[in-house]
């Protein structure tokens, strides 16, 4: 229960967090994009998990939101170069476009739930599809800068740089992690996860379930937004398959890989799956079908995940790490 | 005395089914009230309309002079209504004094809040951890509750359910699959709750040592309806109701 | 009023071709209780096989689609044994489990046929168009109404007036008392996700010529099939008709007033019958 981390688990945080403030240092323009792309998929899976792992939601429609976040930071960087404006935008965008879908999607039961969330997922792919006029059709749209840093009349950094652009995402990464952190451990993400066990029981602990469910579906909806956010300045472009299924695709995967049941599961997740992506990219292009593989065998053998391994030694052991 | 909990006509169908046809009945505070009757004779349909669980086709359910008949769970809950299952209905991932923790936080409207750790709820914890030693589970208090024993679950289920502080609480077969020991200790939670908060308890049972012991007055159920309702001496005698059990009573 | 007519019976070639890849994923869930998610991926693969057989083999139209339809019964019978390793887990598992068959499938169709779609030919004998409301009815609409029709009608009878048929239906209704009563149900299950495999095929199948076979038109259809069987009720095979009818009919004439409409009509029909009658039209 406590969130609290143990002496150990700190230290290793830490260690990791200065090492990614030397990365851009120590390592070239390829390992700091992928690590990059590796704290987008960190982000966008821990709002997924929040609603899976902590609610019990199966969503397969996140990158519906991905995809609102990405195109509206766009769209405001195109019209006014101020990045903290664009992402702040698509954030925006992205939280209420879930908070109106999660009205439609959460009264219903975890079946109805998921493949609704497959359909409205795939309707805001058709949309970025098909409204040329908007969304620039399957072209995209392009020439998107990498607007500096500004608050008008205060300061202006520019981050055209790749790595300085790194430390942006760094920094809001490491934030929305923390956030996240503080939320799971708190009486909310308490609530969130007895919604979890049992709907029912909860309902009648006196809990509102419906309006809960919202929430944690919004806030998946504001975390996706943001890793949308962050990559059109990192790619100069967007394009629709961002908000196909299969992108909604990689937090699934990446969480079930590190771990549904664990804060850091969908962190050590979207790490291993962008390796073994790229592992598998030197090969062939066909990865949807490795990771298929590597699902079937996961839900079949080992539902946990990487950091189940981990559990499974502590599931002796009472819940808290340390003395309440 | 007024009703704690009426219901008027209150009747059900689920499709050719009819699990309630017209059910009128008064539940006083302060009366410990056994509901029994076959299997089918609506006992948990009963419940599950009064607490919201389903909603009636026709009739209407009063809770302390309030019409509630269409009122959501949630909100029945903080009237103060409260239940048990008779299916083992716990957080099972939870550790034991989490599951104590969410029913407190609701009931002091903080279940939602954010931004702090849940450690810093020491008002909520403390009264958790009171009605944790109140139950006899303090010892087990952050042991994950799916792995409790079968009896321990059951008296966790009954600490969920007095953990709001109801004014009225069903209690849904709680002696089903307890070893006699076990029930003992089910029965003198129930006696204590009863006797030290306001609670009234409203128990649905099929053991009938466990309904003489605690019921101040019996309503017998069969075929949706009210057959009869009396103190339990009264309902001893009562030939409609032997007949109906056919020597199940002693 | 002869467009309208007309408009009418597009519609109603529409639904026939949305209730043929209702069907099996109504039934699935009907029985065994699991909306699977690769039913779409095994109309594709019905697709695929089709144009394979009838295509570059040169079988006859009616060999071709059996073939294809046996071909992808046997990989539904495949995903039904591995699905029936986690029936007694969180159906969340099944659902996942189910995605990770529509990742194989969909890589597996491009590493076999390529990534380009292939659009099979018509069979002569239904090439053409008749003269209907004084414009051009295509045969081969004509034909997917027909299989629309024949389809309903032998699920009907299947259903109840065969044996198979009432063990199926005792067995959606209470699996274990079926099971007490002697009832094979692993079986049943097997035997209801290959029918239902079977019915995604032939949506495929008959799909074929006038749409495409390509990789992804998975994902489409398994959404508007969800629709479908969403609004006539999860598992109930009447209302997936009934509700195909609603749609197809509906979405004719929608988009031949409202072109925009076309986007979003299925979605906008599936979120107002959600808001309020979410268990569908027709729950039993």
């Amino acid at each position: 229960m406590t969130g609290r981390l143990s002496r150990r688990a700190a230290t290793l945080v830490a260690l990791l967090v200065v090492a990614l403030f030397l990365l851009p240092w120590v390592a070239g323009h390829y390992p700091v994009y992928l690590a990059m792309q590796i704290l987008i998929l960190a982000v966008f899976s821990l709002g997924f998990n929040l609603l899976f792992g902590y609610t019990g939601l199966l969503s397969f429609g996140q990158a519906g939101f991905f995809a609102v976040g990405a195109y509206g930071c766009a769209k405001i960087l195109l019209a006014v170069p101020n990045l903290l404006l664009g992402i702040l935008g698509g954030v925006a965008a992205a939280g209420v476009a879930a908070l109106l879908l999660g009205i439609l999607s959460v009264r219903h039961t975890r079946i109805y739930f998921s493949m609704l969330t497959l359909a409205f997922g795939m309707m805001i792919f058709s949309i970025a599809w098909k409204w040329r006029d908007y969304t620039g059709g399957d072209d995209g749209l392009v020439g998107v800068p990498r607007a500096p840093l500004e608050i008008p009349g205060v300061f202006t950094v520019s981050v055209a740089a790749l790595d300085r652009y790194y430390y942006v995402v760094l920094v809001l990464s490491l934030v929305a992690i923390y956030v996240m952190h503080r939320l799971v451990h708190s009486p909310l993400g308490l609530t969130l996860q007895a919604i979890r066990d049992s709907e029912v029981r909860a309902e009648f602990a006196g809990v509102p379930v419906r309006k809960y469910r919202l929430a944690a579906f919004t806030i998946a909806g504001l975390y996706a937004g943001l890793a949308g956010a962050l990559l059109p300045p990192l790619e100069n472009t967007v394009t629709p398959p961002i908000a196909h299924w299969s992108t909604s695709a990689e937090p699934v995967l990446a969480t079930l890989m590190g771990g549904i049941h664990a804060f850091s599961g969908p962190i050590v997740g979207a790490f291993l799956f962008l390796v073994i992506k790229d592992v598998i990219f030197r090969f062939t292009e066909y990865w949807l079908i490795w990771f298929g593989v590597i699902v079937v065998a996961l839900v079949l053998g080992f539902p946990g995940g990487v950091m189940s391994i981990f559990e499974k030694r502590a599931r002796a052991a009472p819940r808290d790490e340390e003395p309440a | 005395m007024t009703d704690l909990l009426a219901t008027q006509g209150l009747s059900k169908r689920f499709g050719d089914f009819v699990a309630m046809n017209g059910v009128t009945l008064g539940l006083p505070a302060g009366r410990l009230t056994a509901i029994i009757g076959p299997n089918g004779a609506g006992k948990t349909t009963f419940i599950n309309l009064a607490t919201g669980a389903h909603l009636p086709d026709t009739g209407t359910v009063f809770f302390k002079g309030e019409a509630i008949t269409r009122l959501a769970v949630h909100r029945r809950i903080r009237k103060g209504l409260s239940r048990s299952f008779q299916i083992m209905n716990i957080f099972a991932q939870l550790s034991v004094l989490e599951n104590m923790l969410v029913p407190v936080l609701a009931r002091h409207g903080r279940a939602g809040i954010p931004s702090h750790r849940i450690e810093r709820e020491s008002a909520a914890i403390a009264e958790a951890r009171a009605l944790l030693r109140e139950i006899g589970l303090s010892g087990e208090e952050r042991l994950r509750a799916g792995a409790l024993s079968h009896g321990d679950q059951r008296l966790l289920e009954l600490g969920i359910a007095v953990a709001p502080a109801p004014e009225l609480c069903f209690l849904d077969e709680p002696s089903s699959g307890l070893t006699p020991v076990e029930r003992a200790r089910v029965l003198d939670l129930i006696r204590r709750f009863s006797a030290e908060r306001r609670t009234t308890f409203v128990i649905v049972e099929h053991d009938m040592d466990v309904v003489f012991s605690l019921a101040q007055w019996i309503v017998v159920m069969n075929r949706g309806q009210v057959l009869a309702e009396g103190p339990p001496a009264e309902i001893r005698e009562n030939r409609a109701v032997r007949e109906v059990y056919l020597g199940e009573l002693a | 009023m002869e467009n309208a007519a007309f408009q009418g019976l597009i519609g109603l070639s529409l639904a026939m071709y949305l209730w043929l890849i209702s069907a099996g994923l109504t039934i699935i869930f009907g029985v065994l209780r699991i909306v699977n998610f690769a039913h779409g991926s095994l109309f594709m693969v019905g697709a695929y096989l089709t144009y394979t057989f009838y295509g570059p083999a040169g079988l006859p139209f009616g060999v071709a689609i059996v073939l294809a339809l046996l071909g992808t019964g046997l990989l539904g019978l495949v995903m039904e044994r591995l699905l029936a390793r986690i029936y007694h887990i969180d159906e969340a598992y099944q659902l996942l489990l189910t995605f990770g068959f529509i990742l194989i499938l969909d890589d597996a169709v491009k590493i076999v046929w390529g990534g380009l779609f292939r659009i099979p030919p018509v069979p002569e004998f239904l090439e053409g168009s008749w003269p209907v409301f004084g414009r051009a009815f295509p045969v081969y609409n004509g034909f997917v109404i027909a299989v629309g029709i024949a389809v309903a009608f032998l699920l009907w009878a299947v259903f109840e007036k065969t044996w198979w048929g009432r063990i199926v239906r005792a067995t959606a209704a209470d699996r274990e008392m079926a099971s007490a009563i002697g009832v094979n149900v692993p079986r049943v299950f097997s035997g209801v996700f290959a029918l239902g495999a079977m019915l995604a095929a032939l949506g495929g199948a008959i799909g074929t010529p006038v749409r495409v076979a390509a990789p992804g038109i998975g994902a489409a259809m398994i959404i508007q099939a969800f629709i479908i069987t969403v609004i006539g009720g999860l598992g109930n095979l009447k209302g997936a008709f009934v509700s195909s009818l609603i749609v197809g009919v509906l979405s004719a004439y929608g988009t031949l007033y409202f072109p925009v409409f076309e986007l979003f009509f299925i979605f906008v029909i599936m979120a107002v019958v959600l808001l309020i009658r979410p268990q569908g039209l027709f729950t039993r």
